[in-house]
């Protein structure tokens, strides 16, 4: 790893760990603080190396500059003195309360309990996902940016309004109890979900940056599986959710960032170890009484990688989309279970029912009313091909259209 | 928009068909409610299994269930929305139960708990 390469792979990595265990320990109510020592630790490092190139073990020099510059902040805050300095009477056997602890146990916990602190329904979807790629991810403020297309002074400021909602509401920082921790677990999932999201469809062109979305996404859902307090059933049921989607990154988009349908995708693109592992946790997933939307999901997603146009597979997918739209509707469930309906039960009762889905805005309703009267009643089709072509958004999403119109 | 109890009277599949068959109808079912909740319709739903039920009667004396004539038992319900019965019946129009001859569906506005019902 040459000297150019080795900063920015550390500051992400390094920086996210530094400043959970700094946010931990300062606590909402100085997390800028927290944050600020954290950046400041690399800029030294950025200084420092760029002259005398990195030392032998960069990680341990960052965690050594951290902890003095917390040091240093702690000691000379006296309102923590005046805090602190009974308790340290009484709290001999323990660290030293100025000394940060930087070792793996410590920054794991600390990463853990951040994720719970942070996506925390008191402030918006957004702000949490945005918080949880600066400080979980340690994303910087222009990566994060282009992320939302957006811009920085936007980002900066909802961080700051989520800063200062957790800390007025005074949100702990720590790992809910057992009673607790389906339900909070919900919102961490719902957030680890939404980044993945994120890079899975965004419109962003940065591909790099897309797939860093979608990584950062299953490296948090694996840090709660690695923890036995949230290692969940759907919690799993997640992670192989995540699996299988990942495994067609490389076939979903061609040479010229346009999105390939996945009847079109090259299936020699598929990676088969990310299928495998969607496999193994999906297994993993099936315990416990309850089914979460991610465990039919997951299940959806496992039928979707077995290419082969059988019975089984769309009987079991219209199947498992019936029991998915129970529990949470979603236009895009109700035409992908339309899809699937139309492949176990024929074209003509799919129609039907594709006929009462009122989705008049959206363009894949169209677009799925096209397909259901192709070989029917193609007239009908290229109408309804047509109406899609006029409200698609993209221009892939207008070819397409016009690629089907112009098949009849 | 109103909520609407679906209930299914039916005879006990059990006793008259093969497991086969009742999987068939397990299907149609799912389908059904599938279709309904492919519309943002669906709100709820259970069976009312035929073993262990019981009827109290107004003497309280216990008897086995469930109540009413082998066609009218209750199976189970469903809850859609529906801006009027008419459409909740509509939708009630499509169950499997409705198959068999004798079966039937009714309809029931949920009671509001807003005080106006």
């Amino acid at each position: 790893m040459n000297q150019q390469e080795l900063i920015p792979h550390l500051f992400r990595t390094e920086y996210r760990k530094i400043v959970a265990v700094l946010c931990k320990r300062f606590g909402f109510d100085q997390i800028e603080i927290a944050e600020d020592i954290a950046s400041e630790t690399f800029l030294n490092a950025t200084q420092t190396w760029s002259f005398n190139g990195p030392p032998p073990n960069p990680a341990a020099w960052l965690y050594s500059v951290a902890k003095n510059k917390a040091k240093n902040h702690l000691q000379r805050n006296t309102t923590f003195e005046a805090k602190v300095a009974p308790e340290i009477i009484y709290a001999t056997d323990t660290l030293h309360e100025n000394e940060i602890d930087l070792s793996p146990k410590n920054i794991t916990d600390s990463q853990l309990q951040m994720m719970f602190a942070i996506c925390n329904p008191v402030i918006s979807p957004e702000a949490q996902i945005g918080l949880s790629l600066r400080i979980l991810c340690g994303f910087g403020i222009d990566e994060i940016a282009e992320a939302f297309l957006s811009n920085k002074e936007t980002i900066n400021k909802r961080l700051y309004r989520a800063r200062e909602k957790l800390r007025e509401q005074k949100i702990k920082i720590e790992i809910p109890n057992a009673a607790e921790i389906d339900e909070r677990l919900d919102t961490v999932l719902t957030t680890i979900y939404l980044l993945f999201s994120e890079g899975y469809y965004s419109v962003s062109q940065n591909q790099t940056l897309r797939k860093d979305l979608c990584l950062e996404a299953m490296r948090l859902c694996n840090m709660l599986i690695e923890n036995t307090s949230t290692d969940k059933p759907q919690v799993n049921a997640l992670f192989s959710l995540m699996c299988f989607h990942s495994s067609r990154f490389e076939a979903r988009v061609d040479k010229n960032g346009e999105l390939v349908l996945y009847d079109e995708q090259d299936t020699g693109l598929w990676n088969a170890e990310l299928i495998s592992q969607g496999g193994y946790f999906l297994k993993r997933a099936a315990s416990g009484d309850r089914l979460s939307k991610y465990h039919l999901e997951a299940s959806i997603a496992y039928w979707n990688t077995q290419k082969a146009d059988t019975v089984e597979k769309w009987e079991n997918i219209l199947q498992l989309y019936n029991r998915l739209l129970q529990i949470q509707y979603s236009p895009v469930a109700a035409l992908n279970r339309t899809f699937a309906l139309s492949k176990a039960n024929g074209k003509e009762e799919a129609i039907i029912e594709a006929e009462k889905l009122n989705l008049g805005d959206n363009q894949f309703y169209f677009a799925l009313l096209g397909e259901l009267y192709t070989g029917i009643d193609n007239e009908k089709a290229i109408r309804h091909f047509k109406k899609a072509f006029s409200i698609a958004k993209s221009n892939a999403d207008k070819q397409a259209m016009q690629k089907k119109m112009d098949q009849l | 928009m109103d909520e609407f109890a679906l209930i299914m009277r039916h005879e006990d599949g059990s006793k008259i068909a093969s497991p086969e068959q009742m999987e068939i109808w397990m299907k149609a079912t799912m389908d059904w409610i599938g279709g309904i909740a492919a519309q943002n319709k669906f709100v709820s739903g259970t069976g009312l299994l035929f073993d262990d039920a019981k009827v109290v009667h107004h003497n309280k004396m216990v008897t086995n269930g469930p109540f009413g004539e082998i066609k009218e038992t209750i199976g189970g319900f469903i809850v859609v929305k529906a801006e009027s019965a008419e459409e909740a019946a509509e939708f009630a129009k499509g169950c499997p139960v409705l198959g068999g001859e004798g079966n039937s569906m009714e309809v029931r506005k949920i009671a509001k708990r807003d005080g106006t019902h």
